[in-house]
């Protein structure tokens, strides 16, 4: 599971949770993939993020870098500030690991990098 | 303008014989008309074509922008007639072959078939898409560079191969767990066990485009796994119709189960049928809550072609069919690739909860969280937009019909066999007797 993918997940269908974002993340076993830099995806991809979700993700996952706290402006302009994010955004994946739902506590198991957002018969 | 087009040019082609008669092989002439082309042509035996020129270079940019500059009149004049590209030489010869490379500006795709093809793929399924059409539901979304691309139903991936190629990112949610993780029998003839690394992943990484794959998780659809204010370029997928793939989610028919919290670990949730027409209207609903505006949803819709109507084609109110192509399956059903296009934002209700989603991205404080939370409740309430779905009992009458037919054709079999041993005996028979009459 990459960061991207993180910041898109919710587990507001549980039964009783209302928000249920962001998941928070423990993580056993994070590997980091280099994938090909493409700058205009990056800056297309920024506004649908939550930023915030996405500095803590990867500060617990240790790969935070030179991030700043605030998304810059004219980051269209920024490549170097590009590059940390779309390293944090789309290198660093949690293998196993488990999400879990910042209000029931639920947990949603990471197995070899695929998320097992199902919930059980009597959760639905 | 007219001034200007009073003239045309007009190419003399001459033959390669009594070459001194002529001033050169070829020889730029301006004319009046073509009726005038055609009175010398008429007149000369050392003419091969008289040819009006359009234009002329000595490389393709510059034949392209002389072109552009009369494209008007020439579309116009041309528009409804045939043409055929004939390459001619001088002072050398091209093989067929060089011929044929000078008029092939451009090629098709029809590569991808052989490249996409599912006898090489490493991870495929008893449903994978033909790499053929998945390339055209692809095309169907208007896929591009950067997109990214959700496939709710994903299977084995196939669909996201073909966005994948097109420079799209790819995600996708399946709620067989079995799938994703490559766990399921094998579909292959040839292979008796799945092997370790098996998965979309690693189709992706074998067709080189691993940086367009994003992730694929367990998901079941009807409870989303994904935020409300996510926002996706195009939905392309192949839900299950119920007759190779079971339409599921997760459920039970029992009265108040519970599971223990050691058993929650290992525990498989058990899954119900999930109604195709539900589905669908769980599909568009879907579709207008998380495309973009302008963004498109292209899926297949069993249809049984006796009965269907155009009535039955789902309705949603955001969203507006702007294809619909037939794959026929069988005497009795067929497929519709169907394309809709996002043209309104979903009620009030969702963009609120948009608005606040995004403002809650700017906000941490607990106290407006518990405001917000209140106004999330509101909208996370059942909600039904008008949306209509059509045949509700595909699968029956898709079984129905079947059942019918292997009745009579099991009957057929049946007299046939009958006729054959007959006759078998009657051979027999006439052997026997014509032996006896030999002895």
């Amino acid at each position: 599971m990459k960061l991207l993918t993180h910041n898109m997940l919710s587990s507001k269908n549980v039964k009783g949770v209302i928000v249920g974002y962001p998941l928070k993340i423990e993580a056993f076993d994070v590997k980091v993939t280099e994938v090909e830099f493409n700058p205009e995806f990056i800056v297309k991809v920024i506004p649908k993020i939550d930023y915030s979700v996405l500095i803590r993700a990867a500060e617990y996952l240790g790969h935070v870098g030179k991030l700043p706290g605030h998304v810059p402006e004219n980051v269209e302009k920024n490549t170097d500030f590009l590059k940390e994010i779309h390293h944090a955004l789309l290198e660093v994946e949690v293998v196993k690991g488990d999400l879990i739902c910042p209000e029931s506590g639920r947990r949603f198991p990471i197995t070899d990098g695929i998320p097992n957002m199902l919930l059980n018969e009597d959760e639905v | 303008m007219s001034q200007k087009l009073r003239y045309k040019n007009y190419l003399l082609w001459f033959a390669q014989e009594h070459v001194n008669f002529r001033v050169a092989p070829f020889w730029v002439v301006q004319l009046d008309s073509e009726d005038d082309a055609r009175k010398i042509a008429s007149r000369s035996i050392l003419v091969r074509y008289v040819i009006e020129l359009w234009a002329f270079s000595t490389d393709l940019s510059g034949l392209n922008v002389q072109l552009q500059t009369q494209e008007v009149e020439l579309v116009s004049t041309h528009m409804s007639s045939t043409f055929k590209i004939i390459v001619e030489t001088f002072g050398k010869h091209f093989t067929q072959k060089e011929k044929i490379d000078k008029i092939e500006i451009t090629d098709g795709q029809r590569n991808l078939m052989k490249e996409l093809s599912l006898k090489q793929r490493k991870f495929i399924g008893n449903t994978s898409m033909d790499p053929q059409l998945s390339v055209i539901m692809v095309n169907q979304t208007k896929a591009k560079e950067g997109d990214i691309i959700l496939d709710p139903f994903v299977g084995t991936g196939s669909v996201l191969i073909s966005a994948a190629k097109f420079g799209a990112y790819t995600l996708g949610a399946d709620i067989d767990y079995q799938t994703l993780h490559a766990r399921t029998r094998p579909s292959r003839i040839t292979q008796k066990v799945r092997e370790k690394d098996e998965s979309v992943a690693a189709n992706m990484k074998q067709y080189g485009i691993q940086d367009r794959y994003l992730d694929v998780i367990v998901s079941d659809f009807t409870k989303s796994a994904w935020r409300p204010c996510f926002q996706i370029d195009a939905i392309v997928t192949d839900p299950p119709y119920g007759i190779r793939e079971s339409v599921e989610k997760i459920g039970t028919t029992k009265d108040s189960v519970s599971i223990s919290e050691e058993q929650a670990d290992s525990h498989i949730p058990s899954k119900v049928d999930y109604a195709l027409p539900h589905l669908f209207k769980d599909l568009l609903n879907f579709a207008a809550a998380h495309l973009k505006m302008d963004g498109r949803v292209v899926f297949w819709f069993p249809i049984f072609r006796k009965t269907f109507t155009s009535e039955q084609l789902p309705v949603h109110p955001c969203l507006e069919l702007v294809a619909n192509s037939e794959q026929v399956l069988s005497s009795h059903s067929s497929r519709l690739l169907l394309t809709y296009e996002k043209t309104k934002e979903v009620e009030v209700r969702f963009l609120i909860s948009t608005f606040f989603c995004s403002f809650y991205q700017l906000t941490s404080t607990r106290i407006l969280n518990h405001i917000f939370l209140f106004f999330f409740h509101i909208q996370s309430q059942p909600d039904d937009p008008p949306c209509v779905i059509g045949e509700d009992n595909f699968r029956e009458l898709f079984f129905n019909e079947r059942e019918e037919k292997r009745k009579v054709r099991r009957a057929r079999k049946c007299e046939e066999r009958a006729r054959m041993k007959r006759e078998w005996e009657k051979r027999v028979m006439a052997s026997v007797s014509s032996e006896d009459s030999a002895s």
